[in-house]
């Protein structure tokens, strides 16, 4: 009987494991109360003006911005939106056959010490600050712009795209090569054994079999697009405008708040349609990253 | 029985196969003819499945395996080919755990056709379903060629792998243990069909079931740590007393 007593006690161990257990499971939850936070805190910034004054229609349907006008400020983000929309998709015409190339042969074709050496230098590229490529867009590709096509203005959607683009690859080819290696070698051996060349055995097993992983890594590029902020707003010149070609300047919605939020007084209209610009954007790229989300795991699943 | 006189389909000759500083194979020395059941049987680690490897050239998968000596296969040296994507078309193999291909049951079988250029619908379900009922799947997947192949239960996924294997019309087939996925009685209708395959090409039976290789393999080859300790007909290496005492002590489940 007493030995049984000695033996059932709360001993030191136990103590700690409860604790570790405490603090692991704050450090796992954080995660989720700071989006909740974040988005709690967004909302209640630009709320009031989103029930009270603002016209949605006018919101989304109006391609004028002119939120500083003192008679009549005008709250239209149709022309932010086509500038988000056409440098992410021509970002992504870029970064799609770029990062899906690097990724097949990173992970299919190269061996050894190249593919090391690759996978550091995409990694490396990755790391690169986003004003860095601003600053490329700005005083490079600017300057090459006018001259090659001959326009008055560098820094356009083509500008910006093709910076993008570039920014959004790395990350890209990584979960694409992640998505790749996925797949178990047993395929392509299998493959192979049926006497198919490496391209076949890329082209026939591995890509239908890491489909939903390279959707995937596609529609992160496209969140990262749409968040992009400091590059775009170096390099696309910035001017409100539905563009109708590669060669216009455009602005986009992340640039219009990181360019007006600092000069509006705060709880002004202004200062709050900025929040409301905040929430649409939350909510994109939410919903795309939780989307990628998904289909990644849908992957994993089967 | 395969009379002597069969050419020669495989001749290996002094084969060697290396990982790193070990050797998984060495100084094999065996010639396999048309149209035999070539059984090779021994414990685990004697080099059987590098052996096979070797033969089409799946060394190129493993930057370890270094592979000395000659492999002729219909007098050409596989290691001296310039096309061995031609060479494996030719030489079907199963490996011992199921490979279903993660596309539909049709696709899996009709990749190797479709790989050698048939496009024509009618001719690849002639080839699926011929396949697919050699191989003792037919009847359970009938009803659902679209599924995936890798969902199939392991034991289907096996029959679907020598369904593939077979859908290339190999001059050679090579199985590593193909029944140690598949139930007994699957096992002896797909070693049925092996008999009957044996009009049609050369096959090389490796398992580690000592009485499969007496019920199908014509010769049989022992192998231990690496080399091939006999050959001889299968029958010959069961029953008489004059044969290497190592082998005899293997086929009575002595050890291995």
């Amino acid at each position: 009987m007493s030995r049984n007593h000695a033996f059932d006690q709360r001993n030191l161990d136990w103590y700690i494991d409860k604790a570790v257990q405490a603090l692991v499971f704050i450090g796992g939850i954080s995660a989720v109360i700071f989006i909740i936070g974040i988005f709690l805190f967004i909302t209640k910034e630009g709320i009031g003006f989103l029930i009270n004054t603002l016209d949605l229609q006018e919101f989304f349907g109006s391609p004028y911005w002119e939120p500083s006008d003192e008679d009549a400020p005008e709250y239209g983000i149709l022309a932010l939106l086509a500038g988000t929309a056409s440098v992410t998709g021509l970002a992504m015409l870029i970064a799609i056959p770029f990062s899906l190339g690097t990724a097949i042969y990173i992970a299919e074709f190269a061996t050894g010490k190249t593919r090391e050496w690759l996978k550091i230098l995409v990694e490396l590229l990755a790391a690169i600050p986003s004003v860095v490529w601003g600053f490329i867009g700005l005083t490079i590709m600017n300057p090459l712009i006018i001259e090659l096509f001959d326009v008055p203005v560098g820094l356009t959607v083509l500008n910006a795209g093709i910076i993008l683009g570039l920014m959004a690859a790395p990350i890209m080819t990584s979960i694409a090569e992640d998505a790749l290696k996925a797949v178990p070698d047993r395929y392509r051996e299998a493959a192979e054994a049926l006497g198919a060349t490496r391209w076949q055995v890329v082209f026939k097993t591995v890509l239908p079999a890491a489909k939903n992983g390279l959707l995937g890594a596609v529609l992160l590029g496209v969140g990262r697009g749409f968040g992009e902020t400091m590059a775009v707003l170096m390099a696309t010149g910035h001017a409100v405008n539905i563009p109708g070609s590669v060669f216009d300047s455009v602005r986009a919605l992340t640039a219009t708040i990181a360019a007006e939020l600092g000069e509006t007084a705060v709880g002004s209209d202004h200062y709050q349609v900025l929040f409301t610009i905040g929430i649409f954007l939350f909510l994109i790229t939410f919903l795309i990253n939780l989307t990628a989300d998904l289909i990644v795991r849908g992957i994993r699943n089967s | 029985m395969v009379s002597d006189t069969n050419p020669v389909k495989l001749e290996i000759q002094n084969l060697t196969i290396r990982y790193g500083g070990q050797a998984a194979i060495s100084g094999v020395n065996l010639s396999i003819r048309e149209h035999e059941i070539f059984g090779i049987i021994g414990p685990a680690n004697a080099g059987k499945t590098s052996f096979l490897k070797a033969i089409n050239r799946m060394d190129m998968f493993d930057s370890n395996m270094r592979v000395e000596g000659n492999i002729l296969f219909n007098g050409q040296d596989v290691r001296k080919l310039r096309n061995i994507y031609a060479l494996r078309s030719r030489i079907g193999v199963v490996f011992p755990l199921p490979v279903g291909l993660p596309m539909s049951v049709y696709d899996n079988v009709a990749l190797s056709a479709r790989l050698r250029g048939i496009k024509e619908r009618a001719e690849l379900d002639l080839i699926v379903e011929r396949c697919l009922t050699r191989a003792a799947l037919w009847d359970e997947v009938k009803d659902r060629l679209d599924t995936l192949g890798s969902l199939l239960s392991g034991g289907q996924q096996q029959r679907l792998t020598i369904a593939r294997a077979l859908s290339q019309e190999p001059e050679l087939l090579m199985l590593d243990e193909f029944s140690i996925a598949v139930d007994p009685v699957t096992t002896m209708r797909i070693e049925d069909v092996l008999k009957e395959l044996k009009s049609e090409m050369t096959i090389i039976l490796v398992t580690n079931l000592v009485q499969q290789a007496r019920r199908l393999a014509d010769r049989t080859a022992f192998f231990l740590d690496g080399g091939c300790v006999e050959v001889a007909q299968t029958e010959a290496l069961f029953t008489q007393q004059t044969r290497d005492p190592r082998t005899r002590d293997y086929v009575e489940g002595r050890f291995g």
